[in-house]
């Protein structure tokens, strides 16, 4: 047999039927469906008096409009509130599973999927939402589709798609802090790298030992970024690290089933003499703590540097530098500044990139006995309902709120401020999530991303500060 | 969706890269549940001011680019969200095409499910039409072709998303006639994804 890799042997895996020179059509184990992307994939079926063919692969929560304050007022938004409606009137009609507002186990979609065992290994996975490159994490295909791409998927359970190209991304080198440097760092150093179309038409393939030693939480936040590179998916060959995680949980097989199940994953590893289209290497050993300055995740600096002239950065391209000129008067930032003299006015841990368990616990050490900057407003957005419940019994909760941070209930919150929570026009903000578009977090707002103890550190000292000096 | 066969335009340029789909439709304007209406806005935080003001200096406030139908942009056009809003916007707005060197997958993949062409060129190519914004444009979709002034410039698409934006075709349907083979994978599936 030929020697393949994880995609290729997951993609095999799932050709419904090959079109010659063209398109698959690709069968699609798990379908994740949010109240933002799905209403009109809804009504389209219902115009052309359609089915959803596969109920029971698909599950629904609401995460990106929901108010991250006491749940028990009523919703203030009119317009959030329709839509919350309709996913739930959606869901009862066409008989998928919710996770709505109340449940113990709503949360950001791409949290709750692997807490609830719905992201195994070797499946494809898809959600109106282009961070489903999370789930990769697992070994699984999984990759964020358009609305048309989700009422065709909930009428047939399948999806047209080109084969893409695989690409390793090999990081090795062993941190000499990984508690200050973290897999957000690395992440954010492989996209200002390759840049965010670096990974267009690709799988990326995350790859050599400091992949391998990085927790399945830490693995998730290096997977759920490959969309910020361009990528169509990202992914991780699974191991007992990932058995490990998903023993027990709610929707994962059981008892002999899980045997097997584990058996036919550990097949699914990239062959030892397998061929990628493309590949990188890094070595991270001597990685800083990564911050971003301008207004796309691959305009990123070390925290001991400063922010760069534009020619510096666009390194020849005039279209290039241009942007880094926009971007610098967008940002109110000069070249030359030193990004620990940045100061901020706010502070957001939470999406679905670093808003676990994991996550808040790192940051929580750092600001244990310590107080927020009397200048910065800081908050604590916990991914899911579960998570912010290990996180209060753990006590997270309480560091939290005696540093001065305000502690929330879980959902996208200032990701993408499409609830109350957004920056005003001018607020800098440092944010553990995933973009730093103009206006991202609110219309004029800007954000600076970093890791979770990097975004803890900011609050308490005001500006950014090298958390390698504090851990 | 309305059928693509041939398109005669001049193009309104936007000369940025990495154009990112949160401009293209920010997220305020997200909880509509129909796909009408985003046209209005499209490209809202750069094209109006906090006052909701159209800015002169934005290249849709020109009144010399009014009603042209194919925009032309730079790298990596469509980056960043899966909001499908972002083309629905721009097709509610006028546009038929939009060229540029690259496109982002998942911008590309929403471009074809409305009935709009995504053309990539070559840098050069579109370096030529940026320079010259006041040429019509003809692009044919049958022969591949963009054709300004006296330059012809051909186009690669696959032919199964040719068709899909030829005949103005609704995807679910063709797939749905292929329910027999779906119904034979899931029975086989079981065996080799015990998974699930
Ligand atoms: S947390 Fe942010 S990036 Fe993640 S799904 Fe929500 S809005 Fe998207």
């Amino acid at each position: 047999m030929q020697a393949s890799t994880v995609f290729e042997k997951i993609w095999k895996n799932h050709v419904v039927h090959q079109k010659e020179n063209g398109p698959s059509l690709l069968y699609i184990d798990r379908h994740l469906v949010h109240e933002v992307t799905s209403p009109q994939a809804f009504d389209g079926l219902r115009t052309n008096s359609r089915r959803v063919r596969r109920p029971d692969l698909t599950f629904a929560t609401m995460d990106h409009n929901v108010p991250t304050s006491d749940r028990s007022l009523p919703i203030v938004d009119q317009i959030s509130s329709v839509q919350i409606q309709a996913l739930a009137q959606n869901c009862k009609e066409f008989g998928i599973t919710l996770f709505d507002m109340d449940s113990p186990d709503q949360g950001i979609v791409h949290v709750i999927g692997p807490e609830l065992g719905l992201t195994l290994p070797g499946t494809t996975i898809v959600c109106g939402d282009s961070h489903t490159s999370t789930h990769g994490a697992f070994g699984a295909f999984a990759l964020g589709i358009g609305t048309s791409e989700v009422e065709h998927v909930l009428a047939t359970q399948c999806m047209w798609m080109d084969k893409p190209m695989t690409f390793a991304v090999n990081i090795s080198g062993r941190r000499r802090n990984p508690h200050a440097v973290t897999a957000k760092d690395i992440m954010l150093f492989v996209i200002r790298s390759i840049g965010t179309a670096g990974g267009t038409g690709s799988v990326l393939e995350y790859r050599g030992d400091s992949i391998s030693d990085l927790s399945m939480e830490n693995r998730m936040t290096v997977c759920n970024m490959s969309i910020e590179a361009g990528a169509r998916a990202g992914l991780v060959a699974p191991d007992d690290k990932t058995f490990d995680f998903i023993r027990g949980k709610r929707y994962a097989p059981k008892a002999e089933q899980f045997e097997k199940a584990v058996e036919y994953w550990r097949s699914l590893a990239t062959d030892a003499n397998a061929r990628f289209d493309r590949s990188i290497d890094f070595d991270i050993s001597s990685l800083a703590p990564q911050v971003s300055w301008g207004t796309n995740p691959g305009m990123v600096a070390d925290v001991t540097g400063q922010v760069p002239q534009p020619d510096e950065y666009a390194k020849g391209n005039e279209n290039e530098r241009k942007a880094a000129l926009r971007a610098l008067e967008y940002m109110a930032l000069e070249p030359g500044v030193q990004i620990t003299d940045i100061r901020v006015d706010r502070v957001f841990i939470g999406s679905c990139t670093n808003s676990r368990l994991e996550d808040l616990a790192e940051a929580s050490v750092i600001v244990k006995g310590r107080h927020v900057s009397p200048t910065v407003r800081a908050m604590v957005v916990p991914g899911s309902q579960r998570v912010k419940l290990a996180a209060e019994q753990l006590g997270l909760d309480r560091i939290f709120k005696e540093a001065g941070f305000e502690w929330r209930e879980s959902g996208c919150s200032m990701c993408l401020g499409m609830n109350p929570d957004i920056l005003s026009s001018g607020e800098r903000c440092a944010s553990t999530s995933n973009r730093n578009f103009e206006g991202r977090q609110g219309t004029g707002g800007r954000t600076h991303l970093v890791s979770p103890v990097m975004a803890a550190a900011a609050a308490v000292q005001g500006r950014f500060v090298d958390v390698r000096e504090w851990l | 969706m309305d059928k693509f066969t041939i398109l005669k335009s001049r193009a309104t340029p936007l000369d940025r890269v990495n154009v990112d789909t949160d401009q293209i439709v920010p997220k305020q304007f997200l909880k509509l549940i129909q796909k009408t209406g985003f046209g209005r806005y499209l490209f809202f935080d750069w094209r109006f001011d906090s006052e909701g003001r159209p800015r002169s200096d934005f290249v849709l406030n020109n009144p010399k680019y009014q009603g042209r139908q194919i925009m032309l942009a730079r790298d990596n056009f469509g980056s960043g969200s899966s909001r499908e809003h972002a083309a629905w916007a721009i097709l509610d707005y006028g546009f038929r095409a939009v060229i540029a060197p690259s496109f982002a997958d998942i911008f590309y993949n929403n471009c074809i499910k409305n009935g709009i062409l995504p053309v990539r060129l070559g840098s050069e190519d579109v370096d030529y039409l940026f320079q010259n914004e006041d040429v019509e444009i003809e692009i044919d979709l049958v022969r591949q072709l963009v054709n300004a002034r006296d330059r012809k410039m051909t186009f690669e698409i696959d032919e199964f998303r040719k068709k899909l934006l030829l005949e103005g075709l609704d995807s679910i349907g063709l797939t749905l006639q292929m329910e027999d083979r779906i119904a034979v994978f899931e029975q086989r599936n079981s065996t080799f994804a015990p998974s699930l």
